[in-house]
């Protein structure tokens, strides 16, 4: 039930890749890996969800948590989600005014810093 | 359904029943014997199989999270029935209860407050994936019953 994540530097980001199901016994796993990052002083974050197949409200407030989090630390935070399910998922509950989907990695780093 | 017998219902022919120890490890399980009682009637639109999914585990992660509160060892209770033209789940829980004319509406979106919102998206979830849903509650445990009729090919 732990969530696969791996850490990759792109152009000026700190790209976590997250693989598995993003819900109540795996979510702590990525809040720690975002703390981890902005401790090791990443100030521009991507969370890759494109291998993420199941999402559930406590993954969503972790990914909220990321957002106030890396404000906190005046760090950029971007996700990249293409799943159609996954995108209607967060419009449910508006958070696709929070957040910026991208639809890959390429995209999420291609914001400007 | 009528409203006045919101407690946890004898079983009936055709229900699934899975009763797990509240542990997170087991959510995947209900999510998939939710998801495989829902395709024994064909006729059920993939999408809603999967709303149902998430709403079914949702009610399962608030009453794993109920019965932390107390410590308790009990089971909690998944009971699925596919009757005609609607699929409906119940989650029983032994947990604390609560009031469930208390949640709070969600923030806007544009409202500085969303980014505190960690939490308590779970029953606008359920709420907005069902087709219905209510919940019982009081001190000896909740049970929140969803239900999904098989003719609605779209969310609300």
């Amino acid at each position: 039930m732990n969530l696969g994540i791996s850490r990759d530097e792109r152009d000026g980001w700190m790209v976590l890749a997250v693989l598995g199901d993003l819900e109540m016994g795996s979510a702590p796993d990525l809040k720690r890996a975002v703390i981890a990052a902005l401790a090791d002083g990443a100030d521009a974050l991507v969370i890759d969800l494109g291998a993420v197949g199941f999402i559930d409200s406590t993954g969503l407030g972790v990914l909220i948590g990321a957002l106030r989090r890396c404000r906190a630390n005046g760090a950029e935070l971007q996700l990249v989600c293409a799943e159609p399910r996954l995108r209607e998922l967060f419009a449910s509950v508006d958070l696709d005014r929070v957040f910026e989907l991208h639809v890959d990695v390429a995209a999420a780093t291609g914001v400007a810093l | 359904m009528n409203p006045e017998s919101m407690s946890p219902s004898s079983a009936k022919a055709g229900d699934v029943v899975l009763e797990i120890p509240a542990r997170a490890e087991y959510l995947e399980l209900v999510r998939a014997v939710v998801a495989a009682a829902a395709h024994v009637d064909a006729g059920i639109h993939d999408d809603r199989i999967e709303d149902l999914r998430l709403a079914v585990s949702e009610a399962t992660t608030n009453a794993i999270r109920a019965h932390a509160t107390l410590g308790s060892d009990n089971r909690i209770e998944v009971r699925s029935n596919v009757d005609g033209d609607r699929i409906e789940v119940e989650v029983a829980d032994r947990g604390p209860g609560f009031d469930p004319e208390s949640i709070p509406d969600l923030p806007d979106a544009d409202d500085p407050s969303r980014l505190l919102w960690e939490s308590g998206l779970g029953i606008p979830l359920m709420r907005q994936l069902t087709d219905e849903s209510a919940w019982e509650s009081d001190n000896e445990g909740s049970v929140v019953r969803l239900i999904v009729y098989t003719s609605s090919y779209l969310r609300k």
